[in-house]
């Protein structure tokens, strides 16, 4: 493959949306100069306004060349800019719109400059991580995302929970992400190369010992592990979920995590393409690890944001199910795992877009005091109704479709095994949704007749996201198939 | 399924569905704006008016029924439930004919006694009328799912009519009568669907022809050795209609069902209900399984003789006046099955091709078995009569002196000649006394069932019975009419409530004791009938 | 055959188009959620009796290709990539299910009338789980089948959890949702697994119902090619009792029944109705649908010790019904009770046995709906379901004590009502299933001992007719408790509405029974003959 031939023009289409959205940082920065403290508010919906304005340009301007491997390598070869790119591209920054969103009125964060350009910034490093193609944008792109979110998580000053969360967010951070990058320097060391693919071809020529290869290839699991937060390496997950602010939380839940999961697909396939056999072993088993530890956690959880942060452990395994399903014909697994992100971005912001609404009125994040939610507000009850059975991947909530390509991938691969386990855990996992559900329609709370303020902003975020959630839930079939011509720019 | 209602075509749907009608139409009449009073005038007529039409109906019947012809006249089908095979055929012979005249009948006094009900009267008719319509169908009915429809319909009409109207013990009385009969069909109901499955039709006229013969394939059928299938087949049907007679020993049912019934309900129980069973062995058990029923006729002319016996001698023991009409109940209806044993047995051999009796033999055996055929049939309807009128009679009394016991009665032939005349009347004529009814059919019966061979022991046993039955009868008469009236009831007649025997009551009684004369002096007014038909019965 | 007007999809989807309507109502708006919620269910129930009177039996009988079984058939494509179709008919066993639906959800609503907390919510989850259930009868498309199985479940948790019996409600509805979601998500794995191997074998991959059924029928059908490579042991054989029994939970076959009687307990009453009436027929149709229908070979090896499990309902059920001492639990154990005999008429594998569970589901969904009303009724004004306690009730409410009584007769199989004309022929289909079918465990065999069975069974029927007498007379007749019970009067004119439509249902199916079973014999037909015998 020849990398050398930069295209220009190719090249900066490929990375137009990071461009626009590093402008749209500094613009905020500098409207949070410009703007007395009262018009703060409104930085929040810029941000929004012009992240969704990027998905459009990226959606409208910026189509991926044909399904030509040296045409998509662009930049040197540092991103690739396919299918599986716009996806997961789209996915994040319309994450990390929404999160704008929902900062809005958020205490401590909601008319902070900084903290929106920290956002679209961490948003910049998880866009580029979907598409990177290369160790070393790889590595970049990781840190990227990593360095701003550690800040993110910590970014109230006030509260010693946030600080904690950040702090222990940047230890484990740095900790994977150091082992990561010894596995990277590893290969990079034995090949000499650092494009992915070119890696791959090498390891496939297997002019590389394996015990190398494995050493490599279990420190990038550790890497990529620490991101989607997979069992063993989910410690930080639930106290950074509760200690950050919740819009963070939602970020962090749902755009990294996608973002990984892209960059996890996109390496093992291209890098470890001969070793297939045990990679694939080694990921079933951390999905089943994840998957049962997640839900069986979750259920002893008393905090809402904890729960979630368990609930989204328990996701993230049985997102693995897709990853590993790769002999499922047509790509399907991967399919799978796009869609499973894209309908999980949505499903996840919506929650905890309710769990921020609902602290804000009652001061508290337990699940008890979710209580008579319905009889307070009806329509946050149903959404987060709706979300908790797309979690639970009950029709007509996306979830369902989400759950059933991924056990249907895993069929498709001869997992019958695994895809049973992932049932089973759905049913678990269902038991403590259930219990939220109940909570808020059957137990009595205070003041149920004073019904919780919902801004304008949050008011769209939810519409947005519940009608998305149904609208995936009942035609998914667009969604899918563009999640398989992803699917496909892997399988070259 | 819509039918023309034209008389020649669809007579025995309209009888049957006539009744069922008249009882919607009362549950309805509740709904009437009127005064509570004014309902039961409205039930109590109505109910008379639609039973009287019913009796129209049952006469006409009679009427336009080829007695010459004799076999299943009025017949008709429509289709009801393909898959089973089975069809809405209805038809009636002979036998059926005198039975659905006989329940109609009866049906319009019962109602009349009953215009002493009070307490929730449009039920009350509602369900005696539903109740003909179940009598009504099983009579009729030509298809062995159709008939068993019916035969269990009956059950819940009686079930509440004593549960609600019946006296102290009526709860426990009503669900031992409705498990106990329900348990004996459900044999009945299994077997049924055993042939039914294996005939591939439910038409009872075909499987009289097929049935008896049916060998299975090769053998068996299901599996089972199709010789076993028959007997279990003819034990189940056996039980459930020896139930019903009751063929001692399981009669138990039918003292508690009787004495806790009220009064009419216990006219139609003993003058219709008893008829079922004997109607189920003469149309089903003897046609379908001519063996067995022949091998097994035996102890069926044993256990006829025991009822005849035992169940005078426990009436004689009685002590309640209904008790003791009750156990006479047992002891006529012995007759019966004694009647049905001979036709069995000579039916059987006569199938089987003379079972070792010659030509002429089995010849004089079939005569005399006839004879004792029509006598059953004919002891069907007498007894029909008498003990409808017994039971009447002893109601018209409790309902005045609110006691059964007889040992507190005595002498009321002073204060209330009239209804010591029409009770010696009815009794002579259940006790079977020359000129009545009873002495008719029960004569045949003797005479016919001793002339077979194997039962002359048994029938002459069972004359013996007959000299109980005189024995209980003159207890009751004497128990209740004879003797120096006791002072307290000299007083209650004048101060309290008259004994003698009402109008309505009068009236009620009159037709039976008409019909008892007359079928007494000329029999021919129904016995020809009767004879075609169980002579085409014995294909003689 | 499209039919030019999507009748099933205006039937499935109006209940939901009614759900939303109720949602964007103002909260106060009780009485306007009501009359949609009537409205949107007796629309369904109308159009279910057109589509169930212009069931055409005999082009039903000459159908010979699974395409021709399925009348009123509408397709749409859902997601092209897997083969998904949004394929909608009926054939002869679902069509009575879609009017049976239609009657239990419309008396329910007539029922819950008098729902006064959160009567939006109430309707709105009760028309969702109207539309779940349509859509499982009417669906032709395995997936299509499954979206609408899940969710019927969630609208059921929450009506239970939120409007049941606050002793047990918690409880009993998570248990009864967890159950029942087990059972349906090991069928569906699998059904995927069924998928791959049908689509491998033929090169299209399709959940419709159809295509299986022919991939079923082809003479070397990859269903019955040996699987672990075990001789033998074939894909049918493996996978048919886990996606039998998946469904057979929502069935309620023994061993996995016990969610049932406290689910029904616990339930308020119009959702009891659904519930026992209509919901557990899903579990029962779907075992056919799928188990059956498409693994006959599974079936014919499974079938014959299944028997034995639905035996024990049958008979367990009845005793412990006998033994209960609130009104409630003894409905809810009757419908194990009769549930069983669907299931055992499933097992019959002929046609006799089969029309009759068609029938008994049609039967004892009209039944139990009516027993739940008259439960409801009876609880909702004496506040009690000790059976000892009540007593003469026929004196204040004589409508519901009439219903009653019917439903009673219908349970214990009186003629002339609905339980006998479905009983029957189950009873028949066993006699006739006896020589046919042998049990072999390893060496061990067991032959004709179908017989034995239905004599077992018909015992059930004593029991039964023994606790429905007990009931009757302990609750409906006796003394009236005049003190206690002074508060309590008759019941409203629509109660007495949904009493009469139920009562009509059962009395008509009784007199006239080729009124349906012409049309059951007529969808079981094709499925008697993948048994490679003629119907």
């Amino acid at each position: 493959m020849d990398f050398q031939t930069v295209n220009p023009t190719a090249s900066l289409l490929a990375i137009l949306p990071e461009i626009l959205l590093t402008i749209l940082a500094i613009l905020i920065l500098a409207l949070d100069l410009a703007w007395p403290e009262s018009r703060r508010r409104s930085l929040g919906i810029v941000g929004a306004v012009g992240m969704v304005a990027v998905v459009l340009v990226l959606l409208v301007f910026t189509p991926p060349p044909s399904e030509d491997l040296s045409a998509q390598l662009v930049l040197g070869g540092m991103i690739r800019h396919d299918a599986l790119a716009q996806i997961f591209r789209t996915m994040v920054i319309l994450a990390g719109a929404l999160t704008c969103l929902i900062s809005v009125d958020v205490p401590g964060v909601g008319r902070r400059g900084e903290y929106y350009a920290l956002l679209i910034v961490a948003t910049i490093g998880a866009s580029l991580l979907s598409a990177a193609s290369d160790l070393i944008m790889v590595f970049l792109a990781l840190e990227t995302t990593s360095i701003s979110l550690y800040m993110l998580a910590g970014f109230l000053r006030g509260d010693p929970r946030s600080g904690e969360s950040g702090l222990k967010y940047f230890l484990f951070g740095a900790f994977t992400s150091a082992i990561a990058l010894y596995g990277l320097s590893l290969l990079y060391g034995f090949s000499g190369q650092t494009n992915i693919y070119a890696l791959g071809d090498l390891l496939a020529g297997s002019r590389v010992p394996d015990y190398a290869v494995l050493l490599a290839l279990v420190m990038a699991a550790v890497g990529f592990g620490f991101k989607i937060s997979a069992v063993p390496f989910h410690f930080w997950t639930p106290d950074v979920y509760e200690g950050a602010p919740t819009p963070v939380t939602a970020f962090i839940s749902v755009a990294s995590k996608a973002a990984s999961f892209a960059l996890l697909m996109r390496f093992f396939m291209a890098v470890f393409v001969g070793y297939d056999a045990i990679w694939v072993q080694m990921l079933a088993l951390l999905a089943t690890a994840t998957m049962t530890l997640g839900n069986v956690v979750a259920l002893w959880q008393k905090n809402i944001k904890r729960l979630l942060a368990y609930s989204s452990i328990a996701q993230a395994g049985y997102a693995l199910i897709g990853v590993v399903a790769i002999s499922a014909q047509g790509g399907a697994g991967m399919a799978a795992v796009t869609f499973y992100m894209f309908m999980y971005t949505l499903t996840n912001i919506a929650a905890f877009t309710v769990v921020i609404l609902v602290a804000r009125a009652t001061g508290s994040e337990q699940i008890a005091d979710l209580a008579g939610l319905n009889r307070r507000s009806p329509g946050l009850a149903l959404v987060m109704t709706i979300a908790l059975l797309s979690l639970g991947g009950i029709p007509p909530a996306a979830g369902f479709f989400g759950k059933f390509f991924l056990f249907n991938a895993a069929v498709d691969a001869n997992l019958v095994w695994l895809a049973l386990v992932g049932v089973i855990n759905a049913i678990v996992a269902l038991y403590y949704y259930l219990v939220v559900v109940k909570v808020m329609y059957v137990d009595r709370g205070q003041n149920e007749d004073v019904p919780i303020p919902v801004g304008n902003s949050h008011a769209w975020a939810l519409a947005f996201t519940t009608l998305g959630v149904i609208f995936l839930g009942v035609i998914a079939a667009p969604l899918y198939n563009w999640a398989l011509t992803g699917a496909r720019a892997l399988l070259f | 399924m819509t039918l023309p209602f034209n008389l020649d075509t669809s007579l025995l749907t309209l009888i049957i569905f006539l009744p069922a009608a008249g009882s919607v139409l009362l549950l309805l009449m509740m709904t009437l704006p009127m005064s509570a009073e004014g309902h039961k005038v409205a039930a109590r007529w109505a109910a008379l008016g639609v039973s009287l039409l019913e009796l129209l109906l049952a006469v006409y019947l009679f009427a336009n029924y080829d007695q010459a012809a004799g076999g299943f006249q009025f017949e008709e089908s429509a289709p009801w439930f393909a898959l089973l095979g089975s069809s809405w055929h209805l038809g009636v012979d002979g036998l059926s004919v005198m039975l659905i005249l006989l329940t109609g009948i009866l049906a319009p006094l019962a109602i009349l006694i009953s215009f002493e009900i009070e307490d929730r009267v449009n039920l009350y008719m509602a369900l005696f009328l539903f109740l003909e319509t179940g009598l009504m169908g099983v009579f009729a009915s030509l298809d062995l799912l159709i008939f068993f429809v019916f035969w269990e319909i009956g059950l819940v009409p009686m079930y509440f009519l004593i549960n609600i109207w019946g006296s102290q013990n009526r709860v426990y009385a009503s669900v031992k009568f409705f498990l106990y009969t329900m348990a004996g069909s459900l044999g009945l109901l299994l077997s049924i669907q055993l042939i039914g499955l294996t005939a591939g039709t439910m038409d009872i006229t075909q499987l009289m022809t097929f049935w008896p013969a049916f060998q299975g394939d090769g053998g068996t059928f299901l599996g089972i050795g199709v010789e076993t299938v028959k007997n279990l087949a003819f034990l189940a049907f056996f039980l459930a209609f020896a139930i019903k007679v009751p063929i001692w020993p399981f009669h138990t049912w039918l003292p508690d069902a009787h004495t806790e019934a009220p009064t009419a309900g216990s006219m139609i129980l003993a003058g219709v209900l008893l008829k079922l069973g004997a109607y189920g062995f003469l149309r089903l058990v003897i046609p379908l399984f001519p063996v067995q029923a022949a091998t097994f006729s035996g102890v069926i002319a044993f256990l006829g003789m025991a009822g005849i016996i035992l169940g005078a001698l426990a009436a004689y023991g009685q002590n309640d006046f209904k008790r003791l009409v009750a156990y006479s109940s047992v002891n006529h209806m012995g007759f019966v099955v004694l009647g049905v044993a001979a036709a069995a047995y000579v039916y059987g051999a006569a199938y089987t091709g003379g079972g070792g009796m010659s030509p002429e033999e089995l010849e004089s055996a079939r005569q005399s078995a006839v004879l004792a055929m029509n006598g059953a049939a004919m002891q069907m309807f007498a007894h029909g009569l008498s003990s409808a009128g017994m039971f009447l009679l002893v109601g018209a009394l409790y309902h005045k002196i609110h006691t059964r016991d007889l040992r507190q009665m005595g002498g009321f032939w002073v204060l209330a000649p009239v209804y010591g005349g029409i009770l010696i009347f009815t009794s002579m004529g259940s006790l079977g006394l020359p000129g009545l009814a009873g002495f008719v059919s029960e004569f045949l019966v003797v005479r016919g069932a001793f002339a077979v061979p194997a039962f002359s022991l048994m029938t002459l046993l069972s004359m013996i019975g007959l000299l109980f039955t005189g024995a209980y009868i003159l207890k009751a008469i004497q128990k209740v009419l004879h003797g120096k009236p006791s002072q307290e009831w000299v007083d209650y007649n004048r101060q309290h409530h008259r004994l003698e025997i009402t109008w309505r009551e009068g009236i009620a009684i009159a037709p039976l004791l008409a019909l008892m004369l007359l079928t007494g002096l000329l029999p021919n007014w129904i016995l020809p009938m009767i004879n075609t038909t169980v002579t085409r019965l014995f294909g003689g | 055959m499209n039919s030019p007007f999507p009748v099933l999809s205006v039937i499935t989807l109006a209940p939901i188009a009614g759900a939303i309507l109720i949602l964007l109502l103002p909260k106060t708006a009780k009485q306007e959620a009501r009359i949609i919620a009537a409205a949107a269910t007796g629309f369904s129930l109308l159009l279910g009796l057109f589509v169930y009177f212009n069931y055409d039996v005999a082009a039903a009988n000459a159908a010979t290709t699974p395409e021709q079984m399925f009348q009123f058939q509408e397709s749409i494509p859902w997601v092209e990539a897997l083969g998904i179709n949004y394929h909608l008919g009926v054939d002869g066993i679902s069509a009575p299910m879609v009017l049976l639906t239609g009657l239990a959800s419309f008396a329910g609503v007539l029922i819950s009338w008098g729902i006064e907390e959160r009567t939006r919510e109430f309707m709105a989850f009760f028309l969702l789980l109207v539309t779940g259930v349509y859509g499982v009868f009417v669906a032709m498309d395995l997936f299509v089948l499954f979206f609408f199985y899940e969710l019927a479940i969630f609208p059921m948790y929450l009506l239970i959890v939120t409007w049941g019996w606050k002793d047990l409600r918690e409880y009993a509805s998570m248990k009864l949702t967890l159950y029942i979601l087990v059972g349906s998500v090991i069928a569906l794995v699998g059904v995927l697994a069924m998928y791959f191997v049908a689509g491998d074998a033929t090169g299209t991959y399709s959940f419709d119902i159809t295509h299986l059924m022919n991939v079923a029928a082809m003479p070397d059908s990859p269903f019955n090619a040996n699987v672990f490579g075990i001789d033998g042991l074939t894909f049918a054989r493996a996978w048919f009792p886990f996606i039998f029994l998946g469904f057979g939970v929502l069935a309620g076959v023994f061993p996995f029944h016990n969610w049932s009687p406290d689910g029904h307990v616990a339930a308020p009453t119009a959702v009891s109705m659904i519930h026992a009436g209509v919901l557990m027929k899903l579990g029962a149709y779907s075992a056919l649908r799928v188990a059956v229908q498409l693994l006959p070979q599974g079936a014919q090896t499974h079938l014959p010790w299944i028997v034995f499990l639905t035996l024990i309902n049958v008979v367990y059920g009845a005793f412990i019904a006998m033994r209960q001492r609130d009104f409630k639990y003894v409905i809810g154990f009757s419908s194990v009770s009769h549930m069983g005999l669907v299931s055992m008429g499933w097992a019959t594998m002929n046609v006799y046995g089969m029309t009759g569970a068609g029938l008994q589901m049609f039967s004892h969904g009209v039944m139990t709906a009516l027993f739940f009303s008259c439960v409801g009724m009876v609880y909702d004004r004496a506040h009690t379901r000790d059976i000892p306690s009540l007593g003469g009730f026929r004196q204040v409410m004589p409508w519901v004590a009439f219903a009653f009584i019917v439903g009673g007769l219908v349970s214990m199989g009186m003629p002339g009502l609905s339980g006998f004309v479905a009983e029957f022929p189950i009873f028949t289909g066993l006699w006739d299933a006896g020589p046919n079918i042998t049990l072999q465990i390893g060496s061990w065999t067991l032959a004709n001992y179908y017989g034995v069975i239905a004599v077992v069974a018909v015992l059930g029927i004593i029991v039964t007719a023994a606790y429905v007498l007990r009931v009757v007379q302990q609750v409906f007749f006796g003394e009236f408790n005049r003190e206690r019970f002074a508060g309590v009067g008759d019941v409203t004119v629509l109660d007495k509405a949904a009493l009469v439509m139920l009562l009509a249902a059962m009395i008509i199916l009784g007199v006239w029974p080729s009124i349906m079973a012409p049309m059951v014999e007529s969808g079981v037909a094709p499925i008697i003959r993948l048994f490679g015998g003629g119907a």
